[in-house]
């Protein structure tokens, strides 16, 4: 089976769920799992084939690859337009369709206890992911379009009918700002598909007649912004927080896992590939926008009370870290952000799963003030947040080292100044970390200073929570299974992101 | 002057016929048979009449069907296949109507109101056929007279009533503007075909002459009333409202549909020539630029207006408002492409509003109200209809792979591709997509109501079944439109050709 045939899985199965009826939730929730292992494992297989195929044209060719891409299907579809369809994955795409493949699994398994409309919610959930799959194979950018936007939808569903905390607001809210970066990139593809000719909306066909140095200059901006709203670029991120804030957990972890690499994949594919001279003219302004955001978000998350809001605006900071890793333009901070959008979907999903799942649903709070001292009570949800913040703090040994620091080295190279600003941001990140930790895990037993004498020995003693179930610990093991396998052995999804890096940079595509 | 064959009429208007006599027999089967049945037993009844009627008046379409274009009567009524394939949209829609009538409660007057209906459809049949300025008003008028009366059938409402007689008031007076602004046309050029005006135009090389830009002024008025845009809109939320829900529907895709072929034919044919420029900075008269205001206008007050509505209809009244103002980009693109784009659009837009104005109708009939909250929790109480409700509301908004959306990016391709030199009409396209983002905001709140809000009372609601299968069907077109618009498209673009 080729990989495409994730998207038609995962079709399959959300159209399969919605013609069961509602009460047999046991065998939805069944379902939505095989559907969900199936496609990764189709993803998985042609992962390490395509790893394989890569090392021996690396070997055949000097280090040198000629022509990155697995062509799937292409076949027209609207010719009116001179639409295609047409499918096709690199080694940029295949890290990020196995990174939807594993929260896709994940998800699903730390939604086990959903009971309110089962059917429903695993029907949008798998459509969301379709949409998401469908999106890192397009090679047409109206059928990229067309994907993306299909991811777009489900999000509100699935937030304001089963989330918290101001559903409603955070649902509309990430919706609109979705809509509106994808009503520029709208725009943006008008424009390309007509300065082009009016011949092909094939974005390998694009590549090859570069347009205009003054078109590229004003539409390269409305496509990257576009879709850099969805990736969280400072000052369009405000919608992150409140939708990961608002979403139920294994929403919020497709949000930041999955949802913000759509944006950050669709500046690389769209903007960045097709206007080179844009991308030279407005460089510098990416970088600085991601530099604010990755010191911003950490200082932000410093401060936040609560424990989700930390998780959010820490996914801008990061996320700061791929857009600044783009606009550096060498192998290695570029490589670098490939790899950041793989490592920080696995650990967002994680920490996101962390709060919302494990601590939010057991205690019904996420107010740090509130909390304390579950270390004891639930250790499991403790060492989890603990190798989830290791990663994201960038602790060596995990995948959030290899992929920040090859982006600071690359920022480096752009300019000291960038990986100098860059990098106060990992001190911040390993003070809200471990602040995190000690209010939420720690601290319940020591006296607290100012209301020391209202504790008194029963508040010492945690009242009992339900136990981490199987779902839950399977899941966690997974995803930090990942982060440790991509720390310590980076070269299985290191050397595939450089060789097409390295095509891209020298204008192969 | 050839003798007129009435043979030749009948053989021409034959569907058009059948509906007249299904029409009378409707009439009559009421008043003879059905006075003292049950209320639900005449719609059944009289409905299935109609329906019958329906249907049989495609057959001679269908056989009319891959002919060569024919004209008669002095050029007043043509047959051409584009004219055809339009007037089965005008039947499956009136179809479609009929059957959501029969669901809903529509009064005592059952008969009547199912054969108004009927001539409305023969209006809009009539409407498709007319390439001459006398024949276009005369059917204009039968169409929007069957509309007031409809309008008005609700008759213990008082907004029903209220409805009625400011949607005929406003009809009376554009109509007088549509014939004054024709008599000037016919006064300028010296005739009243379309394509005798074409010539005249071409022939004296007049251009814009004042006379001639009165009479296009004024006619423009006239449709723009009977499309519904900004600045001629205001009758709309009120008849829309007001009027019982399968009128609505009818109001808002029918007449549409038959009004833009129209206005398209007007402008394309008759108004060849006279286009002038609605690029940014270049404007220049011609009804382009008069087109390009009110799009603009309609887009960005329809969308903003319907956003602080608080019931579905009104809503929805509002969003055709703007979905006109799309329309209108696609007319000013004055190419084969805009008018594919114009016809291939007002074809899912009508499936589409009919389709939710269907969905309404059958729920608002058995909650009893069709504002916001009496949606609530209806994803719980009527789930196959509440999934239909999201495919429709969502290809309004444009949502791929709806057919919302494909028509929408089409009319916007178009009018890129007319100066994609320079993107001289650009800013209407870059107007269109904010405002699509802004109605989303309205649709999601329509979803929101259906999906996310919970509502005290669970009971479910049980419709019947052909009322199902046929705003499935409907549902599974839009789909099919915006996955596979190929045919459709293909089909479109050969017979534009032929204009």
């Amino acid at each position: 089976m080729q990989v495409d045939w994730t998207i038609y899985l995962t079709f399959l199965g959300a159209g399969l769920i919605l013609l069961l009826p509602r009460d047999s939730k046991n065998l939805i929730r069944w379902i939505a799992l095989l559907t969900g292992v199936a496609a990764l494992l189709v993803g998985l297989k042609n992962y390490f084939d395509y790893n394989a195929w890569v090392n021996a044209e690396l070997a055949a060719h000097n280090g040198k690859l000629t022509d990155g891409f697995q062509q799937l299907v292409n076949v027209s579809w609207i010719p009116a337009l001179n639409v295609n369809y047409h499918l096709a994955v690199d080694g940029i795409s295949y890290p990020l369709i196995i990174l939807n493949g594993f929260v896709c699994v994940t998800g699903i398994l730390f939604s086990w206890n959903i009971e309110n409309r089962v059917k429903e919610f695993f029907a949008f959930f798998l459509t969301l992911i379709a949409g998401v799959y469908g999106v890192f194979m397009s090679m047409d950018l109206f059928l990229l379009f067309v994907f993306y936007e299909l991811a777009i939808i489900p999000k509100y569903f699935v937030i304001a009918i089963w989330g918290s905390t101001r559903k409603e607001y955070g649902a509309m809210k990430l919706v609109l700002y979705s809509f509106v970066g994808s009503a520029l990139v709208f725009i943006g593809i008008l424009a390309v598909f007509f300065s082009a000719g009016g011949q092909t909306f094939d974005i390998l066909e694009l590549v090859k007649h570069p347009l205009a140095p003054d078109v590229q200059i004003w539409v390269f901006p409305l496509i990257f912004v576009g879709f850099a709203v969805l990736a969280g670029m400072w000052p369009f991120h405000t919608w992150a927080p409140t939708g990961h804030v608002a979403a139920p957990t294994a929403a919020s972890m497709l949000l930041a896992g999955v949802v913000m690499k759509l944006g950050s994949y669709g500046c690389f594919r769209a903007a960045m590939l097709l206007f080179p001279q844009g991308l030279e003219h407005w460089k510098w302004w990416i970088a600085i926008l991601a530099v604010i955001g990755i010191v911003y978000g950490a200082a932000v998350a410093l401060v936040q009370k609560d424990f989700k809001f930390i998780i959010g605006y820490s996914s801008v900071s990061h996320m700061g870290f791929v857009l600044l890793g783009l606009a550096t333009l060498n192998v290695m901070g570029m490589s670098g952000a490939i790899l950041q959008m793989f490592s920080h979907g696995i650990i967002a999903s994680l920490l996101f799963a962390v709060v919302g799942r494990m601590v939010y649903d057991r205690t019904h709070t996420r107010q740090l003030d509130e909390l304390g001292g579950l270390a004891k009570v639930i250790p499991f949800a403790c060492v989890t947040f603990v190798i989830g913040g290791a990663a994201s703090m960038g602790m060596p040994g995990f995948s959030g080292f290899i992929a920040e620091y090859q982006i600071l080295a690359g920022a480096f190279q752009m300019h000291p100044l960038l990986a100098l600003a860059a990098g106060l941001s990992i001190p911040l990140t390993v003070a809200y970390i471990l602040n995190a930790n000690n209010k939420v895990f720690m601290e319940r037993d020591e006296p607290a200073g100012e209301h020391g004498h209202s504790h008194s020995d029963e508040s010492s003693e945690h009242p009992p929570l339900p136990p981490i179930t199987l779902p839950e610990r399977v899941a966690a093991i997974i995803l930090m299974a990942l982060l440790v396998i991509v720390g310590l052995y980076p070269s299985i999804m290191l050397n595939m992101i450089k060789a097409n890096v390295e095509l891209f940079l020298r204008g192969g595509r | 002057m050839t003798p007129i064959s009435y043979f030749e009429i009948f053989r021409a208007l034959s569907s058009e016929a059948m509906l007249v006599v299904t029409a009378l027999a409707a009439l009559t089967l009421d008043l003879a048979s059905l006075r003292r049945a049950e209320p639900i037993t005449r719609r059944r009844t009289i409905g299935t009449v109609a329906v019958i009627g329906l249907l049989a008046s495609v057959i001679p379409l269908w056989q009319q069907l891959g002919h060569p274009r024919t004209v008669f009567l002095g050029g007043t009524l043509a047959v051409d296949d584009l004219i055809l394939v339009f007037k089965v949209v005008i039947v499956a829609l009136t179809l479609l109507t009929v059957l959501i009538s029969m669901d809903y409660d529509v009064g005592r007057h059952v008969g009547e109101y199912f054969a108004v209906m009927l001539f409305g459809a023969i209006g809009m049949m009539l409407l498709i056929s007319a390439e001459e300025l006398l024949m276009i008003f005369v059917a204009l008028e039968l169409t929007s007279i069957s509309l007031y009366i409809l309008t008005a059938f609700h008759k213990g409402e008082l907004r029903s009533q209220e409805a009625a007689v400011k949607y005929f008031m406003f009809g009376a007076i554009s109509s007088a503007f549509l014939l004054f602004g024709l008599s000037y046309i016919f006064g300028v050029t010296g005739t009243t075909s379309l394509y005798g005006i074409r010539e005249v135009v071409k022939s004296s090389g007049m251009g814009m002459s004042p006379l001639l830009a009165t009479g296009m002024l004024f006619a423009l008025v006239g449709f723009g009333f009977k499309v519904a845009v900004v600045p001629f809109h205001l009758w709309a939320p009120d008849a829309y409202e007001g009027a019982p829900t399968p009128v609505t529907a009818y109001i808002a895709t029918g007449s549409k549909v038959a009004s833009f072929f129209v206005l398209l034919k007007v402008l394309f044919i008759g108004f060849a020539g006279l286009e002038g420029l609605a690029f940014w900075g270049h404007f220049s008269s011609g009804w382009t630029m008069l087109l390009a205001i009110m799009a603009a206008l309609s887009m960005v007050l329809g969308n903003c207006a319907a956003i602080v509505q608080r019931n579905v209809k009104r809503m929805l009244a509002y969003s055709s408002i703007a979905h006109a103002g799309y329309i209108f980009i696609g007319l000013i693109a004055a190419s084969r492409m805009g008018a594919t784009s114009v016809l291939f659009y007002i074809i899912v837009y009508s499936l589409t509003n009919l389709g939710a104005f269907g969905v309404v109708a059958a729920l608002s009939s058995r909650t009893g109200g069709d504002d916001l909250k009496d949606f609530d929790g209806m994803a719980k109480r009527a789930p196959f209809l509440s999934s239909l409700m999201l495919i429709f509301v969502l290809s309004l908004a444009g949502i791929p792979p709806l057919g919302g959306f494909f028509g929408k990016f089409y009319l916007f391709a178009s009018a890129i591709q007319r100066d994609s030199q320079n993107f001289g009409l650009l800013w209407l396209v870059v107007l269109g997509i904010l405002m699509s983002a802004v109605s989303l905001y309205y649709y999601l709140v329509l979803l929101k109501h259906i999906y996310v809000v919970d509502s005290k009372n669970q009971s479910r609601i049980i419709t019947p079944t052909y009322l199902n299968v046929a705003l499935g069907l409907v549902a599974l077109a839009v789909v099919l439109l915006g996955v596979y618009p190929k045919p459709i498209l293909e089909l479109l673009n050969s017979l534009v050709a032929a204009l």
